[in-house]
């Protein structure tokens, strides 16, 4: 089965996942005059599409519709066409005595190692990590975590889940190594592994937890120790990034405040609690700087009472900091004064130009960005869908 | 044997709404349509073999759950798609 899709122009593109469909955003010149495609798969969820960027043409796409199961589809000419994998990411069939595990939808996408140009990795709700050697075509179970006797342990319970399921997202791949990865695991933690995905390890010291009681607050657990499991904290990251040029370098938007992590260090520091505190440290995305390893972009959201989500205030705003989390300053020139959405976890993408465009979307259906590292923002598109990612990449 | 495909499967079947497919029971008759359509019965049913819960089966105009169902004595499986969502 092939789909007519829109193929992009050679340059400059931003991938815009939403709640009805794909749509593109390319620059008339340098980075202004944006124009926005027609809808691919309209209709459909697509929780995440990408372009892959070490060919510039291969764009997989994560999606299901109301009534449909959950599949990818994947389209080698830029966007022109596309097909379904034969084999998406589904679980085994449950065995005498197994507990049924059935995939609500592929959540993440995640291009491998440019040493394995085929490669990518998906995450999914149930929380589970998939792989395809064959640029998406047919995913396999990645046996190392979702078949761990620890699965249970490591996953929390579905139910117990963010709303719209826990998540696997943020699989980072470090570019000095393809056998060195790291995911998040949105009610669970982050994880690291470093053989190819064989065996995986915790990675959560100094992370606080968002069910942690009085008793436990300040409570620190170790690399590669299960046992808070059992004492009650939980972790959840809501989006980890490895720094492209410095690997050892990660950032993590927290449920619980903002992060950075220096390896082979494996102690997390708050690098949010130098956020201003009428507006705090809660959110959803990270965006690192692609070549400044001390700078990255987040954007604060009301995590008081049930969780808003929504801008501090109803101020829509977007913090940067360029030394690694010493200060932060406010960039909302050209951002709405007052506003109500939420910028969800792969909704904030970053080009590699200098300066350095920054991009996000909004479940209110826009896409801001900025040419200039934050200082200034222009809305790029408006009224479409809720927006679940934003993706910046380069088409061949 | 005539099965009916609803409108959001369409895709599969090059948009053509009644197409053919075999089998003794519902179970063999989609693994057949899959043949025929590859990827549709997942679209439909799960890993764990069950169906979807917004997909609809009718064998002989009676609506089933069940995917052991016999097609004995059927002429016609109609698939419908739940008239949800937003």
């Amino acid at each position: 089965m092939e789909t007519a899709g829109v193929r992009l122009a050679p340059g400059l593109a931003l991938i815009v996942s939403t709640r009805k469909g794909i749509f593109f955003l390319q620059p008339r010149s340098g980075r202004t005059g944006w124009q926005l495609s027609d809808p691919v798969f309209l209709g459909h969820i697509v929780n995440h599409a990408v372009l892959d960027p070490r060919d510039g043409r291969t764009l997989l796409a994560a999606t299901r519709t109301g009534h449909l199961g959950p599949t990818v589809f994947r389209s080698r000419d830029a966007g022109g066409t596309w097909h379904e994998a034969v084999r998406p990411p589904a679980f085994d069939k449950a065995g005498p005595g197994e507990k049924p595990r059935v995939l609500s939808h592929t959540f993440w996408l995640s291009p491998g190692h440019v040493d394995e140009p085929d490669t990518w990795f998906a995450g999914s709700s149930p929380q589970a990590l998939w792989t395809s050697a064959d640029a998406g075509a047919s995913w396999q179970s990645v046996r190392g975590f979702n078949d761990h006797p620890d699965y249970e342990l490591r996953t929390e319970d579905p139910q117990a889940g963010t709303p719209d399921g826990p998540v696997l997202h943020s699989i980072q791949v470090d570019p000095r190594n393809a056998a060195h990865m790291y995911f998040g695991l949105s009610g669970g933690g982050v994880y690291e592994s470093t053989d190819h995905g064989e065996n995986w390890a915790p990675l959560n010291h100094g992370m606080a937890s968002p069910n942690a009681d009085p008793s436990t607050e300040g409570m620190e657990t170790a690399y590669g120790d299960l046992a808070w499991k059992e004492t009650g904290p939980q972790h959840d990251p809501h989006c980890v990034q490895i720094h492209p040029q410095y690997p050892d370098v990660l950032y993590q938007q927290n449920h619980c405040g903002i992060y950075r992590l220096v390896r082979p260090g494996t102690t997390w520091e708050r690098i949010g609690r130098n956020m201003p505190r009428d507006v705090g440290d809660i959110g959803f995305v990270m965006g690192v700087h692609p070549r400044d390893p001390d700078t990255c972009w987040v954007i604060p959201m009301d995590g008081t009472s049930v969780w808003p989500r929504t801008s501090p205030g109803g101020k829509p705003a977007v913090y940067r900091t360029r030394d690694a989390g010493s200060g932060w300053e406010r960039q909302d020139r050209g951002l709405p004064e007052r506003g109500w959405y939420t910028v969800k976890r792969q909704c904030l993408s970053l080009d590699r130009e200098d300066p350095v465009g920054v991009y996000f979307g909004t479940t209110s259906g826009e896409v801001w960005g900025s040419p200039d590292e934050g200082e200034t923002w222009h809305c790029l598109a408006a009224h479409l869908p809720e927006i679940y990612a934003v993706e910046a990449g380069v088409a061949g | 044997m005539q099965v009916t495909i609803p409108q959001p499967l369409l895709s599969y079947t090059d948009q053509v709404d009644r197409v053919q497919a075999e089998g003794a029971t519902l179970d063999e008759l989609l693994h057949d349509l899959d043949r025929r359509y590859p990827g549709i019965r997942f679209r439909m049913i799960n890993e764990q073999d069950e169906m979807r819960p917004h997909i609809i089966f009718f064998v002989g105009g009676v609506r089933t759950r069940n995917l052991d169902e016999s097609l004995s004595g059927t002429s016609e499986v109609v698939i419908l798609h739940a008239l949800s969502g937003g």
